[in-house]
């Protein structure tokens, strides 16, 4: 018999919901799991085990007494470090950060508790989710479970490090620029950016906020459908939320896809490219297209503008909402300061990191006089621009196909050097958090290197059921089972 | 070198309230150099008649009944503080000793 532990979250809640397994045995195996195998990925930068097995003793007694145990009922999740909880401590895998404990739970925690989750930890991120491999962590560094020498994508490393590693049954990340799918796709595991609006970010501490989410890093589609049916949803303590019906997207995967119109952005099948995952999202396609979808092709002229855009938008916001961090309220104060001022420059000088320090000065040099216009405004103008690309397409197409990741993962230290070109890791997933739509990475095969590969779909905003539907449907038909990591 | 000079990372990190050395502050000019001139590609678009995308959700007035909530118990809200008196936030003297400021 197959282990809980490397089981689908959809498995384990049907199994505990039936008295096949309790929860409590559930969360053992993945306590277990942990403490065997997480010494060599290092995603968990906290392991509640004590209070995991409370969750779970409650959840079992729910259960005994005949009550709901919940939509997630038994289900062990892994929560990025950037999210807010009561338990533990909420760091953003920064120094500025150490020893926080929130004083109360994000939205999402208390809604996932709700439904019977059981929490394992908090898992390991770039510092303040500024990164794409999980380097620019000040706590640890996470490795990639399909081969321990490269990265496992950021800034959700630690959360797809733990899927993909049988770590957790599904775990929490944030997604600003691909900080989700990226990651899902170097792990080889699902991860899911909902629209702008869908998650209460309540508890989220805020990277830049015209642009963060927060989304479900899963074993497969179904589990991602699962967990947004308890995600989404309108929150009254966060204002950016969307007042909209949140279908039953588990409903939404009903295997059929014909007659729908799937759009290929020819700006992203060009040369630049490389010739395996071209292959691999063709195919990817390919498979779409036997099922009775509709491949056209579609343009996205500012496509090549979206990066530009995304480094002033999300420095700028990221430099106005990292100056709380100032060594008064909470987190890191410099011993040493004669004044009020000395203490904000040497707390901030201290506990930073560079990527932090680097993104905090370009976003002030944007904002700052003289550059506003130039810089902040033209990227403003630029995204509507975007944005406009693709309404334009959707009227097309119900959904857009383009690699997750222009490569697979890499080693450690080959981006560090040239914060540019670790920047254009992010090339293909941010544009959906410029024009605010929901995209899916899902695995599309190994690469000859034995590393994962993901392909990634798009949809118009609020149309996460298509979205999930097609991303099912591909994954069912595509006739590709990753297998395990081999955790070497 | 083109637009930015140790001297502008000296100014704008004097904005962000970082301390920066003078190896540091190279690095940063090199790399905000690279960053920004890569940026410039922008200019390519004609903007001139195009909106700034402000919000990215164009929602307009969110309302909400004017009820008193739950609030933070001042001993939680003060927990986190590197220092604080159990009533206050405490922080080093801002306003100058000789009462000028």
């Amino acid at each position: 018999m197959t282990a809980w532990h490397e089981k689908t979250a959809h498995e384990i809640r049907n199994a505990v919901r039936a008295r096949h397994v309790s929860a409590a045995e559930v969360a053992e195996s993945y306590l277990n799991r942990i403490a065997a195998v997480d010494p060599k990925v290092d995603s968990y930068t906290q392991v509640w085990a004590d209070f995991a097995r409370a969750q779970a003793a409650r959840v079992d007694e729910k259960i005994a007494r005949g009550e709901d145990a919940g939509r997630l009922a038994g289900v062990p999740i892994g929560i990025k470090e950037v999210i807010c909880t009561k338990q533990g401590h909420t760091t953003c895998s920064s120094r500025i950060l150490e020893g926080y404990q929130s004083p109360h739970d994000a939205t999402i925690i208390r809604k996932l508790e709700a439904e019977g989750a059981v929490f394992l930890g908090k898992l390991n991120m770039d510092e303040f989710a500024m990164g794409s491999s999980t380097e620019n962590s000040a706590i640890k560094t996470t490795r990639n479970p399909w081969n321990l020498r490269c990265v496992p994508g950021g800034s959700s490393g630690g959360s797809a490090a733990a899927v993909a590693a049988d770590l957790c049954a599904f775990s929490l990340g944030s997604d600003t620029g691909g900080s989700i799918r990226q990651p899902a796709c170097l792990c080889g595991c699902v991860g899911i950016k909902p629209t702008y609006g869908r998650v209460s970010r309540y508890g989220l501490v805020a990277f830049a906020s015209s642009l963060d989410q927060i989304g479900p890093l899963t074993k497969d589609v179904e589990d991602a459908a699962l967990a947004l049916n308890v995600l989404c949803g309108k929150d009254a303590m966060d204002a950016t939320s969307a007042n909209l019906p949140v279908p039953d997207f588990t409903q939404a995967l009903t295997g059929d896809i014909r007659g729908l119109r799937i759009g290929m952005p020819v700006e992203c099948f060009t040369e630049s490219l490389g010739a395996e995952m071209r292959e691999k999202v063709l195919s990817a396609i390919e498979v779409l297209k036997g099922q009775g979808a509709e491949v056209v092709e579609v343009s996205l002229p500012t496509l090549d503008y979206a990066l530009a855009v995304y480094y002033i938008i999300c420095t700028a916001e990221a430099s106005a909402n990292l100056a709380r961090f100032d060594g008064v309220r909470y987190g890191f104060r410099h011993p040493a300061a004669g004044d009020v001022r000395e203490m904000y420059v040497k707390t901030k000088t201290a506990a930073f990191g560079p990527e932090v320090r680097r993104r905090i000065m370009l976003g002030t040099y944007v904002l700052s006089s003289g550059y506003y216009d130039a810089y902040y405004l033209k990227a403003q103008k630029v995204r509507r621009l975007i944005k406009e690309d693709f309404d334009r397409a959707f009227t097309k197409c119900d959904i857009i196909v383009t690699p997750t990741s222009p490569t697979p993962a890499f080693e450690f230290g080959a981006k560090t050097a040239d914060p540019l070109e670790m920047y254009l890791s992010d090339i293909y997933t941010i544009s959906t958090n410029l024009a605010t739509l929901p995209g899916i990475s899902v695995p599309c095969g190994l690469c000859a290197s034995g590393l994962p590969a993901g392909v990634q779909f798009m949809a118009k905003p609020f149309d996460e059921a298509t979205l999930l539907r097609v991303a099912h449907c591909y994954e069912k038909n595509s006739g590709i089972t990753l297998g395990k990591a081999p955790i070497a | 070198m083109g637009k930015i000079s140790t001297k502008d990372v000296e100014y704008v990190a004097g904005l962000a309230q970082l301390a920066l050395d003078d190896a540091a502050k190279e690095r940063l000019a090199r790399e905000m150099d690279e960053i920004l001139s890569y940026m410039d590609k922008l200019n390519e678009l004609d903007t001139a008649n195009v909106e700034p995308m402000m919000h990215a959700m164009e929602m307009t007035n969110v309302f909400r009944e004017d009820v008193v909530g739950e609030s933070l118990p001042r001993e939680i809200a003060l927990r986190d503080a590197p220092q604080h008196d159990g009533e206050y936030f405490i922080v080093p003297k801002i306003l100058d000793t000789e009462g000028s400021a």
